[in-house]
């Protein structure tokens, strides 16, 4: 069985296997499941108006042009990396806000296609790297402390690695 | 604030190009279609994240979660010392960890912030602790052992299979925790 089909069988796998060993364990699966998707749904009505907002503005800079300047002007280092510059955007806007990046990366892959190299590098860079800047003002905000050392370069470090391995990985898991 | 000027800076940045290029036209009516992405993207991904959030739920009621954070303590015993050496901080991390793995992004920062201020109130001055540090960018890289949001999206796009990137997803988030938690243990000896 390749890869691939292990890897289909996620879902449904995961729904069985939860929830049979929920009902096993004695818990009450579909009153959870449903307050579990009404929790999502507010996590979607919260995302909803910064997805608006986000979403006009990137698709106002693909129409104008800008993203393309943007690619053309990160191409050379990025083309050396090995990263598609198409994703530049997604990696600028990723730190700062969630659902911006989540606005750029549905753009990039709506555009380039789910399952061509870019639109599999910004998913890949999407699911294996955080909001960094907005951790980082939460977890220090919240304990008062003034000085946070060495946490933001080894936090930049960590960002610029993911996406350099998730273009690596990439290419070299679905070739070019 | 920081989203204002990014987004007032998105939106003249597209105003000027659109104008030098003679895209105007096409800048106005891409706004429209833009509010129209961010719709359809809310009705075909927001299923997949209600059922998603859903099956988190069933986790944390029957105890998957808290399983995950009893077999997390050893490897957090070795990686934080001193803050496991409390056993109620041991256990905020821990939640932290596990609810960040399973993707229970309302249970982890609760749990993460709760053990930041135990590790806050160790601390003399106000520089943080080696350990609150690795805490931090623990939290800043991406451990997610199921990133549904993005599969959602890909399977709204119209992927093959939508969970194909999961083993590329989990080695590039175990290769960016390495080189944070690396890069930390390098900079704590000269960053006193």
């Amino acid at each position: 069985m390749a890869m691939s089909d292990v890897l289909a069988l996620t879902v449904p796998a995961l729904l069985a296997g939860v929830g049979l060993y929920g009902a096993l364990t004695g818990t009450d699966v579909f009153s959870a499941l449903t307050a579990g998707a009404l929790d999502g749904l507010k996590t979607v009505v919260r995302i909803f108006p910064a997805l608006v907002a986000l979403l006009a503005a990137v698709s106002m800079l693909r129409a104008s042009g800008a993203l393309d300047a943007l690619t053309r002007l990160c191409a050379p280092v990025l083309a050396w990396l090995g990263i598609p510059p198409e994703t530049a955007i997604l990696m600028v806007v990723r730190p700062v806000s969630g659902s911006g990046a989540l606005a750029a990366a549905s753009d990039i892959i709506g555009t380039y296609g789910p399952d061509s190299r870019i639109g599999r590098t910004a998913a890949v860079m999407l699911g294996s790297t955080e909001t960094t800047f907005y951790v980082l003002a939460v977890y220090f905000g919240a304990c008062g402390v003034r000085s946070s050392r060495w946490a933001i370069p080894a936090a930049i470090a960590a960002d610029l690695t993911g996406f350099l391995v998730a273009a690596a990985l990439v290419r070299w898991i679905w070739g070019t | 604030m920081a989203l204002t000027w990014v987004w007032v800076g998105m939106v003249c940045i597209a105003l000027i190009f659109g104008a030098a290029t003679g895209q105007s036209a096409a800048v106005g009516a891409s706004a429209a279609q833009g509010v129209q992405q961010a719709v359809t993207f809310c009705l075909t991904v927001g299923g997949m994240i209600c059922l998603w959030s859903g099956v988190m739920e069933v986790m944390r009621r029957s105890g998957i979660a808290a399983g995950l954070s009893k077999l997390l303590q050893p490897v957090l015993r070795r990686l934080f010392p001193r803050a496991s050496r409390d056993a109620q901080t041991l256990d905020a991390l821990s939640m932290n960890v596990s609810a960040n793995l399973l993707g229970l992004g309302n249970a982890a920062t609760p749990a993460g912030v709760r053990a930041a201020q135990a590790m806050a109130r160790e601390i003399r001055g106000d520089a943080a602790s080696d350990e609150l540090c690795l805490l931090v960018v623990l939290n800043t890289a991406s451990i997610q052992l199921l990133p549904v949001t993005i599969a959602a999206v890909r399977e709204a796009a119209g992927a093959a299979v939508p969970f194909d990137i999961l083993p590329a997803v989990w080695v590039t988030s175990l290769c960016s925790v390495t080189v944070g938690l690396l890069t930390g243990k390098g900079l704590a000896r000269i960053w006193r």
